[in-house]
């Protein structure tokens, strides 16, 4: 561990050197000694500039139309392209040149046509971003009369979210789980839920097999303890490299996030998580009205729709706006702790210092960003 | 401008062969029609209300649509065995079958696509995955790749039988300096594509059950073995039904090919089964409940317990020469494999991958009608698609499908 600088013990499966997070020469092997640097973080930037100028080159500095029409292109192609678009439009620009309708539903057709053909919001530039959101907002308006707030804040620099979970403290609450639901919009009618709490037996170690992740009775219950799971956000997600369009990636801050607007819906991340951290929209998300949490964030709370993935985002709306997810406030036991793990001052590094942490499935190169610790 | 003539031509005569047969095979496209048809309102259905009228969930999120589809890459793999002894090795026997081997994968290749399309959650942004207009996460998604080498030999399979039946729809030879390049690359690439495929599953440490290097191999082996069963059912069919020859010679060399293969795969079959059963370790468990059920958990044995004797029975039979050069048994034998394959290779392969899930719940998974009416769907499209182009390469072929100068 110390010969590579590495905050916390790493396989180095599959990884390059350059993803160091920190680097510390302590040999501490639970955590870092507070001596990070900063020079490491423009390596990381410099990396990913150059990573995306080799996988998209041109397109990273074009998105939206651009990203679609302002290509070179030969005239077969562009009568291809025209054809194709002109097709999927008819129906749109007839209704937004309509005489007869008014002006409300031609900007809502006009907006339904700048968002299906806009492009990955990962590649977008920062004033496109503010432009789908802005489209998003205005469109929700017009659909059922409120005002949400959306944001489109991009990951901080020096920020590396990380998590660690108390087994010692969980009580098997669930608090966590109803916060999660409320905060982040999930479909109500499929109970879907980014957090599973195992109730395990004493006794009988981590015996996952053998746990319940569905109970309904009083909690605590005698002689068992609880663990929760959610997405640990990889720090070498195998979601991120499997999925076809690039609609799922990792954010400079570490989270692990899923553009719902481009993604297919091949589920093919799904079966590439091995934390279970995933989740799938097989109908059309159901949410009271009144029960909306307006304040929303593009990548993370934001409504959904029917066939796409969705995740646990560390809620992006909260945490990049300098707050807790709604987890570690729910918590009622203070199980959860939250915090970014280059500030030597956060909690979270005082516990992956101070305290025996362990994650899940270690052996699997996935490099959690979520820890386990016992008091 | 003279070759468009003849293919416009060629677009009118071979629509007249397909519209006009005798009454069975009216019956037979009506059938397929109306199968089709059925298969479209469920998939309507779908569209309208989500993945969720299919029996899949968040903890098995693949079901029949991809176990149909892993299957089928493998009956379009298996054109190849046709191929090569034809146009690589000349051997002359073949000729026959190979235009009939190629029209199968097409038709498997189609059914490949209206699966994948019918499992994706947004099929209406599917141009997210057209290189060039969308973002093609290539080369880290095996699924990238996949889509590449689909679309790839579905090009081979129809430029190259098409140039052979343009030719001769002018009463022209072939040339053999055209499509032996094509050819023999259709061999490496159909090696690819079921390769690329079972590297989809193979590729995911998050699933122990796929995560096995025999994965690949077996696939080929299984491909080989059951793509060839069903052509030589096909070519049983035609030669019943049409007065297209097809030679006893030549059954029984593709016969051959599906012995040698299913001897193979049954081999790897054992491979796999002594590594999972003589020290069973927690990766196991997937392999578990398919042989056996895990918490009284059992909806897979009655399928797998049908496909391992079924292949083992076909196996054992073929590998007998008198009993393999008996058509009666030899037909029953790749009936048999083919069904066998079928289960083992598609939900026989996939449910078990997300059983039990990665944190050890066990949650099974039953398609539902709807599924099930898709997938009979699609499989009736590609008998129809299959109907249309074995006519009229049949039509080509005999003669009776020629080309006129109009003067």
């Amino acid at each position: 561990m110390s010969d590579n600088n590495k905050k916390w013990f790493s396989l180095n499966l599959a990884r390059k050197a350059h993803k160091s997070t920190g680097s510390c020469n302590c040999g501490k092997t639970s955590g870092g000694c507070g001596t990070s640097s900063n020079s490491h973080h423009m390596t990381d930037d410099e990396f990913a500039a150059a990573a995306i100028n080799a996988s998209i080159g041109e397109e990273r500095t074009k998105d939206g139309f651009e990203q679609v029409f302002d290509v070179k292109m030969d005239r077969r192609t562009a009568f291809k392209k025209l054809t194709a678009s002109l097709l999927i439009g008819a129906g749109a620009v007839s209704t937004s040149c309509s005489v007869i309708s008014g002006d409300e539903s031609k900007e809502k057709a006009q907006i339904d046509w700048e968002e299906q053909f806009k492009g990955n919001y990962k590649l977008m530039t920062d004033e496109e971003k503010e432009a789908t959101v802005d489209r998003l907002v205005r469109s929700y308006q017009l659909r059922t009369g409120k005002t949400i707030s959306m944001s489109s804040k991009n990951a901080e620099e020096d920020v590396l979210f990380g998590y660690a979970f108390n087994i010692s403290k969980c009580q098997g609450y669930m608090d966590c789980v109803n916060a999660c639901v409320e905060e982040n919009n999930q479909d109500r009618d499929s109970q879907m839920q980014y957090i599973r709490i195992h109730e395990m037996k004493d006794g009988k170690g981590f015996n996952f097999n053998e746990a319940d992740d569905n109970y309904y009775h009083e909690v605590p219950a005698q002689g068992h303890f609880y663990m929760g799971t959610q997405c640990f956000h990889c720090d070498n997600p195998p979601c991120v490299e499997v999925c076809p369009v690039q609609a799922t990636w990792r954010e400079d801050d570490g989270l692990v996030v899923v553009d719902y607007d481009w993604c297919v819906g091949c589920r093919y991340c799904m079966a590439a998580c091995p934390y279970d951290g995933r989740r799938f929209n097989w109908s059309k998300p159901e949410v009271p009205e009144a029960e909306i949490n307006h304040n929303q964030h593009y990548l993370g709370n934001r409504m959904r729709k029917k066939g796409v993935m969705e995740k646990c985002t560390f809620c992006v709306q909260r945490s990049r706006a300098g707050k807790n997810p709604a987890c570690v406030e729910a918590c009622p036991t203070g199980a959860r702790i939250f915090g970014n793990l280059l500030d030597p001052n956060s909690t979270i590094r005082w516990v992956l210092e101070n305290k025996k942490v362990f994650r899940l499935k270690e052996d699997l190169g996935t490099e959690p960003k979520f820890w386990y610790f016992m008091d | 401008m003279k070759r468009l003539k003849v293919f416009g031509s060629l677009v009118k005569d071979s629509l007249d062969t397909i519209t006009h047969g005798s009454k069975k095979y009216h019956i037979w496209m009506g059938f397929l029609t109306f199968v089709m048809l059925a298969g479209m309102y469920c998939y309507s259905i779908q569209l309208e209300h989500g993945l969720s009228v299919t029996g899949m969930t968040d903890r098995v999120s693949w079901g029949l649509y991809i176990s149909n589809f892993t299957f089928l890459v493998g009956v379009a793999a298996a054109a190849v065995m046709l191929v090569m002894p034809t146009y690589v090795l000349k051997d002359i026997d073949f000729k026959q079958a190979v235009l009939i081997g190629e029209g199968l994968a097409v038709a498997a290749l189609i059914m490949c696509l209206a699966f994948v399309i019918a499992d994706m959650g947004g099929p209406s942004v599917l141009w997210h995955m057209i290189p060039g207009i969308g973002v093609f996460n290539f080369p880290n998604s095996m699924l990238t790749w996949d889509v590449l080498v689909l679309n790839g030999y579905l090009f081979l399979n129809i430029t190259i039988p098409f140039y052979i039946l343009f030719r001769h729809y002018q009463g022209k030879e072939a040339k053999s300096s055209v499509y032996i390049p094509g050819a023999i690359l259709s061999v490496f690439w159909a090696v690819a594509i079921h390769l690329v495929t079972a590297f989809l599953y193979q590729g995911l440490q998050a699933r122990p059950f796929w995560n096995n290097a025999l994965l690949g191999p077996r696939f080929l082996a299984s491909a080989f073995a059951a793509g060839p069963a069903l052509i030589i059912l096909v070519l049983a069919i035609i030669r019943n039904f049409t007065e297209f020859k097809i030679q006893d010679k030549t059954i029984k060399k593709i016969a051959m090919v599906v012995t040698v293969a299913a001897q193979i795969n049954l081999i790897m079959l054992i491979s796999e089964l002594f590594k999972e059963f003589y020290a069973p370790t927690h990766h196991s468990e997937s392999a578990y409940y398919l042989f056996f059920g895990l918490d009284g958990k059992d909806a897979l044995l009655p399928w797998i317990w049908t496909a391992i004797p079924l292949n083992v029975l076909a196996t054992v039979l073929l590998t007998f020469h008198k009993l393999r050069n008996n058509f009666k048994v030899l037909f029953f034998c790749c009936f048999i494999l083919f069904i066998a394959i079928w289960i083992e290779k598609g939900f026989g392969l996939i449910v078990p991958g997300f059983i039990p899930g990665p944190y050890g719940k066990i949650a099974e998974y039953t398609p539902t009608g709807i599924e099930i009416g898709v997938t009979l769907g699609i499989w009736a499209l590609g008998a129809f698609v299959f109907t249309i182009l074995a006519k009229t390469a049949i039509g080509i072929e005999l003669g009776k499908l020629k080309y006129k100068k109009k003067s």
